[in-house]
């Protein structure tokens, strides 16, 4: 055999579908990883300052000024402390949606990874849920670290508190598939994420009682919380956190939301990933 | 035996279709055809672009529905079994689409794990694919780095690490320069040498002569006709052809004078081929006539010459 040669079996017998059609998701969410860790320093640079940065100015600057104004706090609590879930989700929430939808403009448009993805037995779904999946790994990541930081700032009191971990990625994920399948069916993406940034991502972060109770707000401008996800997981996340009252159908409702956006959200993916990946 | 293997039954075609056709809106890609190819075939698709080449290559490669029609390949319906099917394809697409942020090695590692293989095997494959695609010493280096025709071969050692059995092609060789195209042809003859079967699609005639056994010859989403390279120039052309120049304005105008002196004659803007067996004796005969071309040659007939006769237009126009 020349050097050159290739050894061969062939597909036929080295090829394992079954093992293909069970951990393909995990294949692609693999990948991705190992890609975005090309960039780990980065990634761990912006999960550490980006709580403390935080923390720092919001929480303890102006949680300073607005405790010395309300000796009660606020619901009840330091200011930090009614701030703590919000930013965690609020940060969570981001940086899903960031990981779940740059790499599907860059897998079906920029770099075409996706097509070549669909060119093995990895089927559209499953190219749809690694991706979702390696965005998860990444976002619990931000997610361990910011918790750390809050515990050290003293914005989180207890161990009971460690619930507002899967509960923020839950909602991170519900939010992010949604938006990973609207980036799958959009064809022109010329200032798309911009525009979710500045008219989407933003407005939820600043409407949806993050930095003060959502009643404070008028009425017409509570509507944009109630639809975000990001008021939802700040809602169970407050009561997670510090016994912020909730009412069992309210507690039922906020998860319910979360659970069908994210259903929704899937549905929509896996028909946008199919169907562009067969056009 | 593996679970993902098809049930191929003796000499059962590989790939075979039956009134194919493809329709995006009022618009046809592929209008109908029927093709068969068999285990071990060097298949080629000859066109120019938008003839229906890559649009039939996708559907092969079950990652297109069909709009009408029949095909199997391996023995199954790529639109009920489009994962069964290409667990044994190996696809370089027309454009490279490698992950430029990762290494060779680990675009290698990445898609042999789409295929479900070990790390184990993975890990030895890549260093037989780096040898065959003279790369051993680019493996750690990012895609991103290499050259067009370094991409071009990271992508067939790519599509190789999963031994396929049907190893897909869409223009190969497209944007390389002379030399990057015959290493690349080095190897795929030696795939081919191997057993391996090759799908090809090419608006390059000399690709097709070299790498294909079988042609099918396409346009305008038809096909024009199918045989080995060497038949289809026997049967559409003659032995040799002679290429005059009078210039662009003077070419149409000694054409009919031509025409009688040779099988057939095709005009082109730039020139006037000339069709007989032996094109030698028929440039003298030109040339006695009191017609002086400012340049001529007399070469052997090419694909090039069976497209012409067969749509009227050449390849590359």
């Amino acid at each position: 055999m020349a050097t050159s040669d290739l050894t061969r079996k062939g597909s036929l017998i080295i090829v394992d579908l079954p093992k293909i059609l069970r951990n393909g998701s995990f294949y692609i969410a693999q990948a991705r990883i190992r890609t975005m860790l090309q960039w780990k320093w980065s990634i761990l640079g912006e999960a550490l300052a980006t709580p403390i940065f935080y923390l720092l100015s919001i929480g303890i600057g102006i949680g300073k000024f607005v405790n010395s104004h309300q000796s009660a706090g606020v619901d009840g609590v330091k200011y930090l402390t009614f701030l703590a879930p919000a930013l965690l989700a609020a940060t969570c929430i981001q940086g899903a949606v960031g990981e779940a939808t740059f790499p599907v403009l860059e897998g079906f448009k920029w770099h075409r990874g996706f097509f070549a993805m669909n060119a093995t037995p990895i089927s559209g779904k499953q190219i749809a849920n690694g991706v979702l999946i390696a965005a998860m790994v990444r976002t619990a990541f931000g997610c361990a670290l910011y918790y750390i930081a809050l515990l050290s700032f003293g914005g989180l009191h207890s161990l009971h508190s460690l619930w507002l971990i899967p509960m923020t990625l839950f909602s991170a994920a519900s939010f992010a598939v949604l938006m990973m399948g609207i980036c799958a069916a959009i064809k022109n993406d010329d200032l798309f994420l911009n525009m979710v940034q500045r008219f989407l991502i933003m407005p939820l972060f600043l409407f949806s009682g993050t930095f003060y109770s959502l009643s404070s707000m008028p009425k017409f401008l509570q509507v944009i919380g109630w639809a975000s996800p990001l008021w939802h997981a700040t809602e169970l996340g407050r009561w997670i956190s510090y016994g912020h009252h909730l009412s069992q159908v309210a507690i039922i409702v906020h998860f319910s939301y979360m659970a069908i956006m994210g259903l929704i959200g899937f549905k929509f993916a896996h028909f946008h990933f199919l169907r562009r990946l067969s056009k | 035996m593996s679970p993902s293997e098809p049930s191929i039954q003796g000499e059962e075609p590989l790939i075979r279709a039956r009134g194919l056709r493809k329709d995006y809106g009022s618009f046809t890609a592929v209008d109908g055809i029927d093709f068969q190819v068999n285990r071990g075939d060097s298949f080629g698709f000859l066109g120019p672009n938008g003839a229906g080449k890559s649009t039939t290559m996708r559907i092969i490669a079950a990652t297109l529905t069909r709009s009408s029609g029949e095909i199997t390949i391996l023995g199954k319906d790529p639109e009920v079994s489009g994962p069964e099917i290409r667990a044994h394809l190996g696809v370089v697409p027309q454009q490279d689409n490698l992950d430029n942020s990762l290494t060779v090695s680990d675009n290698l590692f990445v898609y042999g794990r789409y295929f479900g293989l070990s790390k184990k095997f993975i890990r030895n494959k890549i260093e037989e694919l780096l040898t065959f695609a003279q790369l051993e010493e680019k493996r750690d280096v990012k895609v991103e780095a290499l050259s067009g025709g370094m991409k071009r071969r990271l992508t067939i050692a790519r599509a190789l690490v999963s031994e396929p059995e049907i190893l897909m092609l869409d223009e190969p060789t497209t944007g390389l320069d002379p030399q990057a195209r015959h290493i690349l042809w080095d190897r795929l003859f030696r795939l081919k040498e191997q057993g391996v079967t090759l799908l090809i699609t090419t608006h390059y005639m000399d690709e097709a002569e070299q790498l294909c056994d079988r042609l099918m010859v396409m346009d305008k989403g038809r096909i024009m006709a199918e045989d080995s390279p060497a038949n289809l120039i026997k049967k559409y052309s003659t032995k040799e052809v002679l290429e005059v120049r009078f210039g662009a304005d003077r070419n149409a105008m000694y054409a009919d004078r031509l025409r009688n002196m040779c099988d057939r004659i095709e005009v082109l803007p730039d020139r006037v081929l000339m069709y007989l067996d032996d094109c030698e004796e028929l440039l003298h005969q030109v040339v006695s006539e009191g017609m002086h071309p400012t340049t001529s040659l007399v070469r052997r007939s090419s694909l090039e010459d069976v497209f012409l006769r067969l749509t009227g237009r050449t390849l590359v126009e």
